[in-house]
């Protein structure tokens, strides 16, 4: 026990005495998370888009023109068949198209009617945007035309979102940022930190040192965990209290998650500095082995459903798509134990899986 | 003599794309409370024999017992009673000196006042620093502290790989000094040196080069089984010299060794012809008969 506290004790000095690095490790959450939050309330201007016009009216000139007349939004061009649609989202010359059905005009004139709005959704939070204004331009387009004339019947719009049918909530960032900053902080930093002992040759003392490679392992992660543990607090209290996303589950059961990932992403730390050597292919390992599937891969920025479905069964093996499920789930939707179990069993059994892995392989011997 | 550690036809291979052979059927014997060194060049297999014998590495044949324990079967054993300071040891620079001396003993399962006097020879020379971080102090401090931590737990056995590679002569020659008072200790002393001049202050020696044991004895025996007459020879231009020794057919050896060339002839009673030559017979140092036994 007395080793165990005095290994402790010097990790403890190492990151206190790196003031650089451990600022960077407490000030790294506040920074992300305003970073995007504000970047998720972004304005949007002169988006271009096309339109399909079935009719060729008065009334749909009118509305088109309405919808072009001002700095949201950018005819780009007007289109001859449906078909033409998707080569044009595809090109990413548009991001809106606005459909009139041949049946509009009389519609209008007769009982509701309807035009279609598709959006490029593959960016959630900016589709959900331009859809609002799009909504919003025909509502008021109604309202003038009702004004002037004989009233006419309501429109209604049936907005597609193209890409990303769901429409994730802007708030999924947040369960995103402590997933990546436990990546960062847990797996990063610890496999850095056991491989500097490789490379500055000090590990060869504490392999033939009565030491144990268990005692060495918790010594070395413990440190990490706390910061981790301070950072997932952090991150939950700035999103709740500056940026005002909701925290609509179990508290608990949130900060139960957050806990359980970062476990495992000490394990993934762990089984990294068990694999290299140096500092840098450890560094190299945890960025893109661990990051990128991170980022890229578990639904943060783009959605698992709308992956092929060989990366949708490649993302199974990454917990980071299990932990970012269970806690948007717990957060945003409120839902209970009841309905995450499936991931929260997942991520333990990985978590499990990966420690007693590491500790496993953590060599006796050089 | 009680042997402290044996090694026994201890066989060591790299593999890789061009398998590297560190350690060719090495077997050795050093007594209890002997000082013991392994003379060699880079690349020799030192580092190698080293972790073997301090359970870090496991030999592909062979066997060592150190203390009589197997270095295979009683490693926990074995780790608890020896110390060990590895080439490239460099302590904790962001740590005090104090900070890693009570760090080494805690993970020994010790206390540094409990063992204080096994190490105060040492530390009362890097004390006045104690609260200055291990980085910051000059290599032949450094050096003692990192002895001061292998001391700690007051090894039977001290394993010491390269210790004075990089320290400045007059600290190599005090690192020297405290060798032969811990040997007095009665500890059993088995160090690494690609230093020639320092094979003289060993009890035994062995020379190894390639993996292989060229001889084993003591620094003066190693020096009277020198097998020639060593002579030192130079003239206005030792380079023109040297290769015109390398063409005489009775020039067994011929090598540069600072301002002189030194020559061994395959028989003697020859005359060498050469302008401005001055000749003299000479004793052989260790290094003479390193490079005599590696051209063998």
């Amino acid at each position: 026990m007395k080793q165990f506290f005095s290994f402790f004790k010097k990790e403890v000095y190492h990151i206190t005495r790196d003031k650089l690095t451990l600022s960077i490790m407490l000030s790294l959450p506040v920074v992300l998370l305003l970073v995007l939050g504000y970047a998720i309330s972004t304005d949007i201007k002169n988006v271009p888009f096309v339109v399909l016009d079935e009719t060729k009216s008065i009334l749909s000139l009118q509305l088109v023109e309405k919808l072009s007349q001002n700095k949201y939004f950018e005819l780009a061009g007007y289109l001859h068949s449906s078909s033409e649609i998707e080569s044009h989202f595809q090109k990413g010359d548009t991001k809106l198209a606005l459909v009139i059905p041949s049946s509009f005009n009389s519609d209008m004139l007769l009982s509701e009617a309807a035009i279609q709005v598709i959006v490029d959704a593959s960016n959630p939070n900016e589709a959900s945007t331009i859809a609002n204004y799009a909504q919003l331009m025909i509502q008021q387009y109604m309202q003038t035309q009702a004004r002037g004339q004989a009233p006419l019947a309501p429109i209604r719009t049936e907005v597609k979102m193209l890409y990303n049918p769901q429409m994730e909530s802007t708030y999924n960032m947040v369960p995103g940022i402590i997933g990546l900053l436990m990546i960062l902080i847990c797996a990063l930093m610890t496999s850095v930190s056991v491989v500097r002992e490789k490379e500055m040759g000090t590990m060869e003392i504490l392999l033939s040192s009565p030491l144990r490679p268990t005692t060495i392992i918790i010594a070395k992660a413990l440190p990490y965990l706390i910061v981790g543990l301070i950072d997932n607090v952090l991150v939950i209290a700035l999103a709740h209290f500056v940026l005002g996303v909701p925290i609509a589950g179990n508290l608990f059961l949130v900060f139960f998650l957050a806990f359980l990932f970062t476990f495992c992403a000490l394990a993934l730390g762990l089984l990294i500095s068990t694999i290299t050597d140096t500092q840098r292919s450890a560094m190299i390992a945890s960025g893109a082995g661990l990051m990128l599937p991170t980022m890229l891969m578990s639904g943060i920025i783009f959605p698992i459903s709308s992956m092929p479905d060989i990366l949708q069964w490649i993302s199974c093996i990454n917990p980071a798509r299990w932990f970012v499920a269970a806690i948007r789930d717990v957060m945003i939707r409120g839902v209970g134990l009841v309905e995450i179990w499936e991931e929260l069993l997942i991520l333990l059994g990985m978590t499990v899986f990966l420690i007693a892995l590491s500790i496993r392989k953590f060599k006796n011997r050089l | 003599m009680k042997p402290a550690i044996l090694i026994d036809k201890i066989t060591k291979t790299y593999p890789g794309k061009q398998a590297v052979m560190a350690l060719d059927n090495v077997s050795l014997q050093i007594g209890e409370g002997e000082l013991f060194g392994l003379i060699g060049p880079d690349g020799a297999g030192k580092t190698s024999l080293f972790r073997i014998l301090t359970t870090l590495l496991l030999a592909d044949s062979g066997s060592a017992m150190v203390e009589g324990l197997d270095v295979v079967k009683d490693f926990r054993k074995i780790r608890d009673q020896i110390g060990y300071m590895p080439g490239k040891f460099s302590l904790y620079p962001d740590l005090t000196v104090e900070e890693n001396l009570r760090f080494f003993a805690d993970v020994f399962n010790t206390t540094v006042e409990a063992n204080y006097e096994s190490i105060k020879d040492i530390y009362v020379q890097i004390e006045p620093f104690k609260k200055r971080r291990a980085g910051k102090l000059s290599g032949g401090m450094k050096q003692k502290l990192a002895l001061c931590c292998a001391l700690i737990h007051k090894p039977t056995v001290l394993f010491l790989d390269e210790p004075t590679t990089g320290v400045d002569p007059v600290s190599r020659k005090e690192f020297w000094e405290m060798l032969r008072k811990l040997k007095e200790q009665g500890i059993t002393i088995f160090v690494s040196t690609p230093y020639m001049d320092e094979a003289a202050l060993c009890d035994r020696i062995a020379l190894i080069q390639s993996g292989k044991i060229l001889s084993v004895d003591t620094p003066r025996d190693v020096v009277e089984a020198f097998p020639y007459q060593l002579y030192a020879v130079r003239a206005d231009n030792n380079y023109r010299l040297l290769t015109h020794l390398k063409r005489q057919e009775n020039v067994e050896l011929a090598y540069i060794s600072g301002e002189f060339l030194h020559l061994i002839f395959k028989k003697e009673g020859f005359r060498i012809d050469f302008p401005y030559l001055e000749m003299k017979p000479i004793k052989p140092t260790i290094e003479d008969c390193f490079i005599q036994l590696m051209n063998r």
